[in-house]
This record gives C-alpha cells, sequence and structure tokens, in this order.
C-alpha cells in the first residue's frame, strides 16, 4: 500500500489540520507516515500546503513533486498543483470555492465536493476542511473513516474537545457525498 | 514496544536529549531548529536541568565547554551561521578533549542564505570545523526515528572519545513530522567522568583541562593521542545500503537527499534500472571500506547532495583507484524531489531517458 497526498488551500482554511489528521490516522491504522509542511515566501497571500505520504514499508522522501492524490480548497491551489497530479489520480476540489468544471476530469478523478455549504449546514463553515477530508478518505479508502475520527482527539486540543462531535459529523458529512 | 508518538524531527531531537539524561542545554534562537529550544525550555527545567537561552552562539557554545568539563551531558543546537559562529569553543573542546552534543540544521549559505533546507556545511562538519588539527565525529539522520535513537548515541560516543560529536541534520529533517518510537538508554550519565573532570580538588590534587601546549613536543604528543582516537573513531561508522547488491550504479546520498533519492531508486528498479543506494550515516567516520568494495565489485557511483559537491571528495577518496564517482547537485533555495534525481541517475547509467 502506498498512497501520497498534497493538501493545499489558503492559509487559515486548515490544511494543516487535515495532513496532520491524516498521517495521525495513518499512524494509528499502523502504516508508516510522514508529514511535512512547505513554508516559503507563498504563506503571504498565496497557498499553505502539505505533503502527506502513507505507506505499509518505510517512506523514502517526505517531499513529492508528482502526487497520486491532492485536496484542494482554493483556485490557487488548483492552478498550481493540479498539472502535477499522476494521470488518473484523486483530485478531491472544494466546489464552493473552485467552480467544478475547471478541473480536467478527463484525466483525473474530480471529487468535486461543496466543502463550505456542507461545513455551513452543519454550523461553522471553518469545518470545511473536514468536509474535505471525509470525502479525500471515502474516496481514496486509504483507511476507514472511523480511523480518522478516533484520530480527532490527536490534533484537536483539549480545550476544543466539545467541537469533535461536529467535526465527526463534518467527516461523514464529506464521506456521504462521494458517489460509489 | 512503546507505542509511537508522531514528532518533528526537531521534537525528536529535543525528547532525545532528555531521555538521554542532558542536564544542561545553552542555545540562541535561529531558524529551522527552533522547536528544539522550545520545547527544552519548557521540559528540562521540570526534568531538573538547566536551560540557558545564551547571548549568542558564541556564548553558547563556551557554556557548552564548560558543562563538558564538569562531566556533565550538555549540548547546543543552531543552524548553519551560528555553527560557525562556535567553532571557536568546538576547536577548543577537541584540543581539550571535552565531550559535548552540537546539533546543525543545516539551512541555505553561505552567509544568511535562506532558511529552507541544504547540505551546505558537510566540509565544515567533516573537516572539524575550526582551526587546527581535529576532528568531530558527525551523525547524519535521515529519519525523524534516526534523529532520536542518533541524538541519543551522539551523547555516549561524545563521552567515550570525550570529543564533540555533531548530529548533522537540515530544515526537511527539522520540520517533517514522522512517528517514533521512544525508548531509555542504557546509560543516561558518566560516573567514568569523575576520573578527569572537574568537581572541586578537595582531597586530590588539582587538574587542569586545557588545549594549550607551549613545552617542547607537548603538542605534536597530544595530537598524536587524538589522531589515534580519531583512527579508533572507525568503529562508529555506519551505513545504509538499499539494493546495492546487484545495482551496476550505487547512488551515494546523506541525510534527506539520501531518502529522496531511494524514492528515485524505487522507482528506476521497478523500471528495470540495475540502481541501488548507499546512505552514509557517520559522515565522520566515512563509509570508505564499505564504498571501496563496492567499487573493487566493478559498480560504478554517483553521489547527490544538496550543495555543489563536498561529499563527492570523501566518495571519490574512498574509491580511488579502482573508480570515479559522478556527481550531481541539487541547489538549496529549491526543495528537492524524488522526481529532480530521476534524470542525474539515468545520465549515470548511460540509460535513454
Amino acid at each position: 500500500m502506498y498512497m501520497d497526498a498534497i493538501i493545499a488551500g489558503f492559509g487559515g482554511q486548515g490544511v494543516m489540520l487535515i495532513g496532520n489528521l491524516l498521517a495521525y490516522a495513518g499512524m494509528h491504522h499502523g502504516l508508516e507516515v510522514t508529514y511535512i509542511p512547505v513554508y516559503g515566501p507563498e504563506m503571504r497571500g498565496g497557498t499553505a500546503n502539505c505533503t502527506v505520504v502513507l505507506s505499509d514499508e518505510p517512506i523514502g522522501s517526505p517531499i513529492i513533486h508528482t502526487p497520486q492524490s491532492l485536496i484542494i480548497m482554493n483556485g490557487p491551489s488548483l492552478t498550481k498543483f493540479a498539472p502535477r497530479l499522476v494521470d488518473g489520480g484523486v483530485l478531491v476540489l472544494n466546489t464552493s470555492l473552485v467552480p467544478e468544471e475547471t478541473a480536467d476530469a478527463s484525466r483525473v478523478r474530480v471529487i468535486g465536493v461543496p466543502a463550505n455549504e456542507i461545513a455551513d449546514g452543519i454550523g461553522n463553515t471553518r469545518m470545511a476542511n473536514m468536509v474535505a477530508l471525509g470525502a479525500y478518505v471515502a474516496a481514496t479508502e486509504v483507511m476507514p473513516l472511523d480511523v480518522v475520527e478516533a484520530s480527532l482527539s490527536s490534533v484537536i486540543s483539549s480545550h476544543y474537545s466539545h467541537l469533535i462531535p461536529k467535526n465527526v459529523e463534518a467527516l461523514r458529512a464529506g464521506a456521504a457525498c462521494v458517489k460509489r | 514496544m512503546s507505542e509511537r508518538v508522531f514528532l518533528k524531527g526537531n521534537e525528536a531531537i529535543a525528547r532525545a536529549a532528555l531521555a538521554a539524561g542532558m542536564r544542561c542545554y545553552f542555545g540562541y534562537p535561529i531558524t529551522p531548529q527552533n522547536d528544539i529550544p522550545e520545547l527544552l525550555s519548557a521540559e528540562l527545567p521540570k526534568a531538573g536541568g538547566e536551560f540557558v537561552q545564551a547571548e549568542s552562539e558564541v556564548a553558547a557554545a563556551n557554556m557548552l565547554l564548560g558543562a563538558a568539563a564538569c562531566g556533565v551531558r550538555a549540548m547546543t543546537t543552531s543552524s548553519s551561521p551560528g555553527i560557525s559562529l562556535m567553532q571557536e569553543a568546538i576547536s577548543y573542546m577537541a584540543g581539550s578533549e571535552l565531550p559535548g552534543v552540537i546539533v546543525n540544521m543545516n539551512r541555505g549559505g553561505p552567509g544568511l542564505g535562506d532558511i529552507g533546507p541544504s547540505q551546505g556545511d558537510y566540509y565544515q562538519a567533516t573537516r572539524g570545523g575550526g582551526h587546527g588539527d581535529y576532528r568531530t565525529l558527525v551523525l547524519a539522520p535521515g529519519t525523524v526515528q534516526e534523529a532520536y535513537d542518533l541524538t541519543m548515541l551522539a551523547f555516549d560516543l561524545a563521552f567515550h572519545y570525550r570529543n564533540p560529536v555533531m548530529v548533522l541534520g537540515d530544515a526537511i529533517l527539522g520540520q517533517m513530522k514522522e512517528p517514533v518510537t521512544p525508548h531509555t538508554p542504557a546509560r543516561t550519565a558518566d560516573p567514568e567522568a569523575a576520573s578527569w573532570c572537574l568537581q572541586g580538588a578537595v582531597g586530590r590534587p588539582g587538574r587542569i583541562i586545557k588545549s594549550l601546549f607551549l613545552e617542547d613536543g607537548a603538542l605534536a604528543g597530544q595530537n598524536t593521542r587524538l589522531a589515534a582516537k580519531y583512527q579508533a573513531m572507525e568503529a562508529e561508522v555506519r551505513a545504509e545500503q538499499f539494493l546495492v547488491e546487484d545495482a551496476e550504479l550505487v547512488v551515494v546520498a546523506y541525510g534527506s537527499i539520501g531518502r529522496i533519492a531511494k524514492s528515485t531508486v524505487r522507482k528506476l528498479r521497478n523500471a528495470g534500472h540495475k540502481v541501488g543506494l548507499v546512505r552514509p550515516i557517520t559522515l565522520f567516520p566515512f563509509p570508505s571500506a564499505m564504498l571501496r568494495a563496492l567499487a573493487d565489485q566493478g559498480k560504478r557511483f554517483l553521489t547527490l547532495e544538496h550543495n555543489l559537491g563536498q561529499m563527492v571528495d570523501d566518495v571519490r577518496l574512498a574509491i580511488r583507484t579502482v573508480a570515479d564517482s559522478a556527481f550531481h547537485g541539487h541547489l538549496p533555495g529549491n526543495l528537492p524531489t524524488p522526481n529532480d534525481f530521476e534524470a542525474p541517475i539515468l545520465t549515470a547509467l548511460g540509460a535513454d531517458h
């Protein structure tokens, strides 16, 4: 088993949080994992991104140029990373901010998720990241969603633990968007 | 087996030092290693140790020398420009035969460079770095678990050889997170240091720890003793071999670049190319004998580094008279990915691409 993902969006959309969550869940699922945030001049006003690698054998590079999957939360990230996605790769796209037709569905598998709207419906736009991650886990079947749900307490501080049930709801709502 | 914890490389180094019984930490902030002092500033006092944010790297390194002279497990950490400032004290520690751990999370240079990853400090780390004829043991982790394990080992080696030991990482290793299995080392203090350290001379003659040898022939004697010690360090040589057995081309790369190149090697193997990897884990001592043995088998070599070519000198020295090494340098300022090494490896293989 091997999967790598670049998760990208505006700073503040929580891409580092869901990258951490996916990596923690991978570790709890018994996999080898790496997580690396990419900091640089793009931090101001542009995209924030991180790379997660999941594997059942020791991982080589934590930095990936041509990923097998993407979670894209905003337009600039689609422009930057979509051309690098492998042919047939999984692209989870936040269609609340990026029109689904801007992704090249002839080359890659586009999973459009109106993450902001769904998160609004649950009660907080800021959970759009969890909606996108739920869709990602369902689309890639990289691990069972309940492992991700159980890992929330690893990335959400105890001060905010009362928000975990809502985050579980957001993960499940994202997963439910993915057509089998 | 204890449960895996998910740590940044910097955090793993700090936790390993705590587990290894470090009693004193001295440092001055610099990116990309600030997670180390940040964690230790909270945790070392709780463990009964002393955390000092020094007024400069010069001061921090001299505090390290002072703690070492007292036989105490101590560490300083910095990144390239800060490590340059520490070189005088490191030379004095080598000359005085004092144990200490120095971590360099290598960033771009020369000068202030940038805050991204680089391997530009290979020469500085492996050639002593300061003035005089000396060496430091240099450990180069490629994974966060290795950062943890080698930091622990660094304390043991420092006291065993009474010599500074450097852990050489980079901004990738410092910032990436991986699962780590924590453990408790067999040794967390060095009671045998009582035979040489400074602890007050009550009931015995005083001791002098110094690097000044003015008497006729005294310095030559000291440097001969040091040379014998550096020779003995050969026992510590470590390297990872990956798919080298039937390889026609051996890629040599260390640290983060070693593991990134491993992904490239895996991919090219799947495409039928006979390529393998040697990842030196100790940079001094260097795994010269291993490389020489591979050269004797007729293998060819390509050294990959995140600089303009430094370790390639050691590879060429190791295999001289039987083989040479090609070189490809990925330059700091650009994050290296496995794709960047495909064309250089295929070119060295003589394959079409």
